[in-house]
């Protein structure tokens, strides 16, 4: 039989070796190697095509692509929230969930123009905390100006799962001569952050049960399209990168950079601007501060001749004031991030491999 | 940041470097005892900044890393129970035992909870008298005192949901078993100075009169462990041994007596299993008989489950410090910290997770 001449190909085999991993582990979510693993091997192995390999925080879509007149690039993103808890100093899963769509479509180089929420509410969830959390997106929507124009809901029964869940989505336009990617990182340019790391994650872990401990601190999650904006108004594609470097922090963003981009990374371990009370909430837990959350910051890859002017025009906006200019990329040591620590010792900033657990001692 | 800052200043740092370059004249092989020290060390870059001839070999202080794969697997067994909640810290829920972990054994529906201090499992167990609440007591004498309130409060309340699955290790017997060994290299001690806070190191006295070494005990911070390594070098290039303090502004030579009396009332002395080492004569705490009820092992019945290590897995060489971490055949191959052989992958302070997280660069090149 000539058919056999050619074998067959079966599509419904997981590609990820079933014997390493029958179930899915938390830390497929956790933002480190396991999640890179799983979008890489299963999501993108399924749905492969050029708008998703970017991997980025979002997909630019060239509109001509569709057949529509006048062309123009339009981001689209979407983000899922299973914050736990709900509740935590300076917001919650409702503010969270309007920052985190409104950011992921800015690190896309856009202004964003729309979100849409899908709700997945558990039966016996408090209507009062429910409305909290509405009303704290609605403000949060209102603040950035970016409208909530679609959404739905779902309720599950009881125990399946954990009161609210949301998801929101947001669409944006790229403005002509914007062109930012993590592959567009260039040895020599310079790397910004807007302000002082791991304080969402921080403020989160104080408030879980069973490592609660007293602090001021405040997540930092916030709209960060007019920081973007400001930037790319005036410097145009001399932005590279942008990137808000959510779960996994800093140093995941910055590994996924580096790999895309096939470049080196430094850093200078003094420049990164970091809060005393997080510094001492992380040296309590044995974290690494590079690999604790923001949902509020931005990394900006620039070209070097535009870095200063970047940095004025960071510290110009109320969320980047504490803004610095922490390290650069380099052709040496491709994909990888290496920092040059506080006493003048140098050590390779490796991807997480799970969540961060706090040590023994 | 106060009390971070000064141990870590980048002149000081120089300085010393400087000191030991000129002190050295011959190889030396020094041991820190403390993960904690070794994690430092390897983040700081520490090693990368000594003279070629001193070489650290990173010693045994991973309370994850030597607490037996059985005890893990008899941890798994207790957790998979619909009545238990089983806490501890964090960095042991990743600690693979024969088959699998306790985030794997969560994510199965074991309810696994972390917690920061064992005192917060007394408090779960308060506040669900309907289930057993279970705490996962490893460690070294530094966490030792924490947990022996845990169960001298319980023992107090009279709460009899409560129990613990304790290995406790201590280290002058560790140490004595490294110097005995007919293959140890070691030649100086810096001893771990959380360990010394709480026990004092008058234990540390005949150990080094016996054996002709110097032993220092030494802190945390990037220049504790350059001024721990200049001190422990200076007492070898003079030829004196006995023991000295580097880290004063914690420890004293009685140490913690109040701390040292509870674990008195709690605990008694026995043999332990480390991992990947062995049986240690007088190595560890138990429970007291008369608290014998707050042993989670007995209350579960879990004492006969016994398990074998992976055979490609050299934790055993490694915690010795015969070999370094890259030089085991399966570091970075088939033992990641995603999929680890053994335990000194897995912890923050084991050796080949901290050689694997920032180290790879120099293996590499």
């Amino acid at each position: 039989m000539s058919d056999d001449q050619e074998a067959p190909t079966f599509t419904g085999t997981c590609p990820l070796p079933l014997a390493d991993y029958p179930t899915v582990q938390l830390a497929h979510g956790g933002g480190g190697r396991l999640s890179q693993m799983l979008i890489e091997k299963v999501f993108l192995e399924a749905f492969r095509n050029p708008a998703l390999e970017g991997l980025g925080d979002g997909a630019v879509l060239e509109l001509a692509a569709f057949g529509l007149e006048g062309g123009g690039r339009l981001a689209f993103s979407t983000d899922t929230f299973v914050v736990h808890p709900l509740f935590f100093p300076g917001g919650d899963i409702g503010s969270l969930a309007v920052h985190g769509t409104v950011n992921d479509v800015a690190m896309c180089g856009a202004q964003p123009l729309a979100l849409s929420a899908g709700f997945v509410l558990e039966e016996g969830f408090p209507m009062e905390q429910l409305w909290t959390i509405v009303s704290s997106m609605k403000r949060a929507a209102d603040e950035a100006g970016v409208p909530l124009v679609t959404g739905d809901t779902k309720v599950v029964d009881r125990g399946k799962g954990d009161g609210v869940y949301v998801n929101t989505s947001g669409i944006g336009l790229v403005p002509e001569g914007v062109d930012v990617a993590p592959t567009r990182a260039r040895p020599g340019d310079r790397i910004l952050i807007s302000g002082g790391i791991a304080e969402h994650g921080i403020a989160i872990m104080s408030v879980r049960e069973g490592l609660e401990f007293e602090t001021e601190l405040k997540t930092d999650s916030a709209a960060l399209h007019g920081l973007t904006g400001a930037l790319l108004d005036e410097l145009g594609d001399r932005v590279h990168v942008l990137r808000d470097p959510t779960r996994g922090g800093v140093a995941s963003a910055l590994n996924e950079i580096a790999g895309s981009a096939g470049v080196g990374i430094r850093l200078e371990e003094t420049a990164i601007p970091l809060e005393e009370q997080v510094r001492g909430a992380c040296e309590i837990l044995g974290f690494d501060p590079l690999y604790v959350a923001n949902e509020g910051k931005c990394i900006a890859i620039v070209a070097a001749e535009a870095a200063e002017r970047a940095l004025e025009l960071m510290r110009g906006d109320p969320l980047g004031e504490k803004a610095a200019i922490v390290g650069e990329v380099t052709a040496e040591d491709p994909g990888r991030v290496v920092l040059k620590s506080r006493i003048g010792g140098e050590r390779v900033v490796d991807m997480l491999s799970g969540e961060q657990l706090p040590r023994i001692c | 940041m106060k009390y971070v800052d000064e141990y870590r200043g980048s002149e000081e740092a120089q300085k010393f470097v400087a000191a030991i370059e000129r002190l050295v004249t011959r190889p030396w092989n020094l041991m820190e005892i403390c993960g904690g020290q070794t994690h430092t060390m390897i983040k700081a870059g520490i090693d990368r900044m000594l003279p070629d001839e001193v070489t650290m070999i990173h010693g045994p202080g991973c309370p994850v890393c030597v607490t037996p794969l059985e005890l893990i697997d008899r941890a798994l067994a207790i957790a998979r129970r619909p009545e238990v909640i089983f806490t501890s810290f964090g960095d042991m829920l990743r600690v693979p035992g024969s088959t699998t972990d306790l985030l794997a054994v969560k994510s199965q529906g074991g309810d696994v909870r972390m917690v920061y201090s064992p005192l917060d499992a007394v408090e779960l167990a308060r506040r669900n008298p309907d289930r057993q609440v279970v705490f996962f007591a490893v460690g070294f004498e530094t966490t030792a005192p924490a947990n022996a309130m845990a169960v001298w409060q319980a023992a107090q309340e009279k709460l009899d949901n409560f129990s613990i699955l304790t290995s406790h290790v201590l280290v002058p017997p560790a140490m004595e078993a490294i110097l005995s060994a007919p293959d140890n290299r070691v030649q100086g001690f810096m001893a771990a100075g959380h360990v010394c806070t709480v026990m004092g190191y008058w234990e540390y006295e005949p150990l080094a009169e016996r054996h002709q070494i110097p032993i220092v005990v030494t802190g945390f911070e990037p220049l504790d462990l350059l001024h721990g390594a200049y001190l422990t070098l200076e007492a070898l290039e003079e030829g004196r041994s006995g023991v000295v303090n580097q880290y004063s502004r914690s420890v004293e030579r009685e140490g913690n007596l109040p701390a040292q009396k509870l674990l008195k009332q709690v605990f008694e002395v026995c043999d332990r299993k480390w991992r990947g080492i062995g049986e240690i004569p007088d190595s560890g705490y138990k429970l007291r008989d008369e608290l014998a009820g707050y042993d989670a092992e007995l209350r579960f019945d879990v004492g006969e489950l016994v398990a074998q290590e992976s055979p490609d897995c050299i934790a055993g060489e490694i915690l010795r410090g015969l070999k370094k971490p890259h030089e085991c055949a399966a570091f970075g191959v088939r033992c990641t910290p995603e999929k680890p052989l053994g335990a000194p992958m897995v912890s923050s302070e084991g050796a080949c997770a901290a050689y694997y997280q920032y180290g790879r660069h120099k293996v590499a090149s």
